[in-house]
């Protein structure tokens, strides 16, 4: 069939998708061996001195020769980085500097032992982890790895040759490879090597572990090394021919579903499924049940699961936890929901437990009921201690003894009072009272104490009230029926109770959980602004965790910047922090506090990623002494970033668009004002050249009267320059919000005088009354400001009533405030137009037809309101209109003594000394 | 009149105010130096003498205050600053450091030369005491004699109010900064209870002018101080009428 030819749509997205992530970054070479010794480093070494050949820049990141001279000969020939000097445990290690790398940008860079762990204080944990940021920064590097240190193969490895090697590197990062070649050289030679002293022996525990350099181990690994290199080979091959559609050899995808329990097994479980999925070219996923014991688990435990489920992450598998009780029932439900097709578990542990007994293991329960699945059962023994990762584990939690104490203690109570009531009883309703004993200490204390409360009432029973009594004998043997029930009554109802609260306890926890995140998503929702957001965020962590957040924002192109500097905590501050915060947000991924990355970090940095792409970070210090965070803290962080990470990048997205909306507005007023304005300033520009010019050509030949008009039209023009020029600077002033009142207490009629001084010459022959009561109050306002808002008030009535008609100013006092008006004859105000009078370039109807900006009265209403007063305009009864202005008396006018009210004295006795 | 004419130094930068006012002047009765920096200016006032300085404070080299200490530190010729509307905390600090008085920017030329006639008359006064009597608008002081007349009526003033209007017939003509006024009525203490000044000149006013929201004698200068008016001519009766040109 033509359809089977063609190519897989996914296949080639897949191909495609690789290459395009790829492109642009460094390529990855991976020299592969079997075991230290087989040449790796000096293969690699000869490479780059091709390339170099070639012309390429190549540059030595940190190769170790350890002290072989041809090694170092070739070593010799390349350029190098200087080795970064780091201090540790009080000597000076040489590390590979990774800040230096990136800063020299070479085309291709060495950097040996994929697998080293770097010295506690680096940038990264791990060697492998520089040189995925290397990659990204588009270096291409040559690296070297021994089967050994691959994650997958590290149990095999360790069972194969009794080795447990620490430092493994994940098998995504040699899976992501661009090339891996693998270096063999048969065991023999290599030990032949070995014995000229040609293998460098890392030092004297390894020396010691020299069994390792046995034939047989050496067979083992090589075999291991080709086997994993040819699978990579052959999954190559796959994937090209799946693209060139060749032929469709590829099965229908497998579901592989790897199920663990918290116990030192898991890893082990994990990497086993793993190797099968690989084997299997299936899809697999890390299940793991949170049972009701999950929370009664010690932390230790707890960890076994977490380091299992981020083992299967950086393995490729997926990872999924579901909570129930029913293990059985939910794995199948969840295998059979998604179309698993294996489950693999690990074999049962060591204990013996109850139910096992009644219902059947639980591998046994599984099997019975997989219908179609397949079961894998793995071997689930312990792992070796050595291979748990070094961090400090606190050890389980120490047993409460006074829990037992208290079970003895009500086991004795239950006693004393069957022996009170032993004449009323019978020994069935005795045996109910020893029941209700172990149910009481179920509740209470939990499943040891109850299992020790229902042997004790057992024991206790038998020895006090069954006959013989003070004996552990018994009369008859129908008693022993009735010890075994007793017993088996007692633990099961124990274990139910229990089981009854754990369930409680883990939907208590859940619910916590999720109403922690409602009601932070809730809080978000109703927020959008940035800051109450943050504060919400701060909050609820602080609830939940105790810790301090601090969020960092990439706002208006700066980069990443804290956010609210003035509430961040003090941990935030630091520029070290900031880095830190600064790396998350360019690498997307945790690091800090509790992370493999910059753990010496004061803080866990995780990133807040939106639908677009980075928005920040979110830092949460814990504080001294709390301890890393636990993996259920983590998931939940997790959970809160990404939630917060939405909200944010939702307000961003509101501020934005706001700010887009304001510069549209803004825009819209500035072309209003530039069109008002340049109206404005051209109109007597041109009255005034014209009237020059006029003035330049024919000054001579024109008679008095006319040469008179033109120099009063230059002077009137350039007044009514001056004006408008005054208004748009008060007004710009006023607006920039750089203006500071200048408040004085004084009388109002200061800044009469001074403006009708100032307009003088307008005013002329016009009569203008002025009202103002003696005893007016003093006020507190900035005087060269009112007296504007007096100049511009006046200035209007001037300008827009008919020459000679009156003017009225007056001051009178109302509750708490000064009213001012100024009145006029005039035409009076169009309806409608007593409020957009006060607009910036308005001009009301009866302005028009003249000239003038609409700035005069915008800036007396900015200065009023500015002093907290109000200004409007009415029209007056009988004709004209009345402009008020209000100014609050503020707080109490400061005591003035009046001399005249003692006394006045004259001024010839007064100034006599 | 055989007096030399004055010299009045003009310092601005630009050239369009100077030649206004070099045309101006000469038709007058002055005579005119101009220096368009504040290092020539130095140089001109020790080299000319003039007899009062017309100083912009916005100059191209230095700070026009500067300007007015240096001037201040050897000689008391009367300086006038020329400065633009809103700068009031520059006048009053120029004023303080020792100007004379201000114009505001833009101003007519009937302004200028009020201010220079002042300057001028301060400048000869000067050299005898500062005047001690005044006469003009009705109103008839005579400082010595502790006499106030108005239309010929005499007036009874507080001691406070007495003192107040004494600084301001001493510099009659020119502004007196509320600094300089509170400092010389009420003494270094109450520099800044510009209120106290406030009340008495309103009392004042209430006094002397027929119409006190309507002074014409005793003049606000906004953010600035005050001025006793003091142009020979001004009629003693106000009919309603303040115009003037």
């Amino acid at each position: 069939m033509r359809d089977e030819l063609r190519p897989d749509p996914d296949a080639l997205l897949a191909k495609l998708k690789r290459e395009e992530r790829t492109s642009g970054r460094g390529r990855l070479h991976v020299f592969f061996g079997a075991s230290a010794g087989v040449g790796k480093t000096y293969a690699m070494l000869q490479a780059a001195h091709d390339r170099l050949r070639e012309k390429v820049d190549v540059v030595v990141g940190h190769v170790d020769t350890h002290g072989r001279p041809e090694t170092a000969a070739l070593v010799e020939g390349l350029p190098s980085l200087p080795p970064r000097e780091a201090p540790y445990r009080g000597k000076t290690v040489r590390e590979f500097d990774l800040d230096a790398a990136l800063q020299r940008r070479p085309r291709l860079l060495l950097v040996d032992e994929l697998a080293h762990t770097n010295v506690p204080g680096s940038r990264h944990e791990r060697r492998f982890q520089d040189v995925e940021e290397l990659l990204a920064a588009g270096i291409d590097v040559y690296t070297t790895l021994n089967v050994q240190h691959l994650e997958s193969l590290n149990d095999v490895v360790a069972q194969v040759t009794g080795v447990v090697v620490r430092e493994t590197v994940p098998d995504s990062v040699v899976e992501s490879a661009d090339e891996v070649e693998l270096i063999d050289l048969p065991p023999d030679e290599l030990l032949a090597r070995l014995r000229e002293g040609k293998v460098y022996v890392a030092d004297q525990a390894d020396r010691a572990l020299s069994g390792f350099f046995r034939k047989s181990n050496l067979m083992a690994l090589r075999e291991l090394a080709l086997r994993a290199t040819a699978d990579r080979v052959d999954e190559q091959v796959q994937v090209y021919r799946r693209a060139e559609a060749k032929q469709r050899t590829w099965p229908i995808t497998e579901k592989l579903l790897v199920c663990i329990s918290p116990s030192p097994s898991a890893l082990r479980v994990v990497r086993a499924g793993r190797r099968l999925a690989r084997r299997l070219r299936a899809d697999w996923t890390v299940l793991y049940l949170e049972q009701p014991r999950h929370f009664s688990l010690g932390r230790r435990d707890r960890d076994y699961a977490a380091q299992a489920m981020r083992a299967a992450e950086t393995l490729g598998g997926e990872t999924v936890t579901l909570a129930g009780h029913d293990a059985v029932g939910e794995i199948l439900r969840y295998a059979r929901d998604n179309n698993f097709s294996r489950i693999v578990v690990g074999k049962p542990g060591r204990f013996w437990r109850l139910r096992d007994v009644f219902a059947g293991s639980f591998v046994a329960r599984l099997a019975e009921r997989s219908g179609d699945i397949d079961v894998f059962i793995v071997h689930g023994g312990r792992e070796k201690e050595a291979a748990r990762p070094r961090a400090q584990e606190p050890g389980p939690p120490p047993i409460d003894w006074t829990r037992y104490g208290w079970s003895a203690a009500t086991v004795a109570a239950c006693t004393v009072l069957i022996a009170l009531l032993q004449a009323d009883l019978g020994l069935a309703n005795q045996i109910m009272i020893y029941l209700v004993g172990v149910v009481f200490v179920a509740h209470r204390w939990g499943r040891g104490p109850s299992i020790l409360a229902s042997v004790l009432s057992v024991a206790v029973f038998d020895f006090l009230f069954v006959p013989p009594v003070y004996t552990f004998n018994i009369s008859d043997t129908e008693y022993a029926v009735t010890f075994v029930v007793m017993l088996v009554v007692g633990i099961l109802i124990s274990t139910l109770t229990v089981r009854v609260q754990e369930a409680a306890e883990m939907a208590r926890q859940r619910e916590r959980r999720t109403s922690a995140l409602y009601s932070l998503s809730r809080e978000l929702a109703s927020s959008r602004n940035l800051d109450p957001m943050i504060a919400a965020v701060r909050r609820h962590v602080l609830n939940l965790f105790g810790a301090e957040t601090a969020v960092f924002l990439t706002l208006d192109d700066d980069g990443l910047v804290l956010r609210g500097e003035g509430e961040a905590p003090s941990f935030a501050k630091d520029s070290k922090e900031a880095a830190v915060a600064q790396w998350v947000h360019q690498h997307s991924q945790p690091a800090g506090q509790g992370t493999a990355t910059l753990s010496g970090a004061a803080a866990l940095y995780l990133p807040l990623t939106g639908s677009r792409g980075p928005v920040g970070v979110l830092a949460i210090h814990f504080g001294p002494g709390a301890g890393d965070p636990g993996t259920d803290q983590m998931h939940l962080l997790e959970a809160f970033a990404s939630q917060t990470a939405l909200a944010l990048e939702r307000a961003l997205l509101a501020r934005e668009a706001h700010r887009q909306r304001l510069a549209v507005e803004g825009e819209k007023l500035r072309n209003a004002i530039l069109a008002a304005v340049s109206h404005d300033l051209r109109t007597p520009l041109a009255s005034i050249a014209g009237a020059a010019s006029s003035l330049e050509a024919s000054g001579e030949r024109l008679d008095p009267q006319a040469r008179r008009e033109l120099v009063l039209t230059i002077h009137e023009e350039a007044d009514r320059m001056v004006r408008l020029a005054n208004n748009l600077l008060e007004m710009g002033r006023l607006q920039s919000g750089t203006v500071a009142l200048r408040r004085d207490w004084q009388p109002i009629e200061e800044v009469f005088g001074s403006a009708l001084h100032a307009l003088e010459g307008p005013i002329g022959s016009r009569r203008v009354d002025v009202r103002v009561p003696k005893d007016l109050p003093l006020v507190s306002f900035d005087e060269v400001l009112i007296e504007r808002v007096l100049f511009n008030l006046l200035e209007n009535a001037l300008r827009y009533t008919p020459a000679g008609s009156p003017l009225e100013i007056a001051a009178s006092p109302r509750d708490g405030e000064i009213l001012v008006e100024i009145l006029d004859r005039g035409p009076g105000i169009t309806p409608g137009e007593e409020e957009r009078i006060f607009e910036k370039f308005f001009r009301g109807e009866a302005a028009r037809a003249g000239h003038g900006a609409g700035l005069g009265l915008a800036v007396a209403r900015a200065i009023v309101e500015a002093h907290g007063g109000r200004i409007w305009v009415e029209n007056r009864p009988g004709g004209g209109a009345a402009f008020r202005f209000t100014l609050p008396i503020q707080g109490e006018p400061p005591a003035v003594t009046d001399e005249n009210a003692a006394g006045a004295l004259d001024a010839a006795g007064g100034g006599a000394s | 009149m055989t007096a030399p004419l004055p010299e009045v130094l003009l310092v601005e930068d630009d050239a369009q105010i100077r030649r206004f006012i070099r045309a101006t002047l000469p038709s007058h009765g002055m005579r005119l130096l101009e220096a368009a920096t504040a290092k020539e200016a130095l140089a001109q006032a020790a080299t000319r003498t003039p007899d009062v300085v017309l100083l912009d404070l916005g100059l191209p080299d230095a700070d026009g205050l500067d300007v007015i200490r240096g001037l201040r530190e050897w000689s008391a010729i009367p300086i006038i600053v020329i400065s633009a509307r809103g700068l009031e905390r520059d006048k009053v600090t120029a004023l303080d450091a020792g100007a004379d008085d201000y114009l505001t920017k833009p101003f007519g030329v009937e302004e200028l030369l009020a201010r220079l006639r002042v300057a001028l008359r301060h400048r000869q006064a000067g050299r005898s005491g500062a005047p001690t009597v005044f006469a003009g608008g009705g109103l008839q002081i005579d400082l010595a004699g502790h006499l106030v007349r108005l239309d010929g009526q005499e007036v009874r003033l507080t001691p406070t109010e007495f003192k107040l209007l004494a600084v301001l017939v001493r510099h009659a003509g020119k502004v007196v900064t509320h600094r300089q006024l509170l400092l010389e009525v009420w003494g270094p203490g109450a520099a800044s209870n510009t209120h106290y000044l406030r009340v008495q000149m309103h009392g004042l006013r209430h006094k002397l002018e027929a119409e006190p929201a309507r002074p014409r004698l005793l003049l606000t200068e906004p953010g600035v101080g005050y001025r006793l008016r003091d142009e020979p001519g001004l009629p003693p009766a106000p009919g309603g009428q303040g115009s003037e040109v």
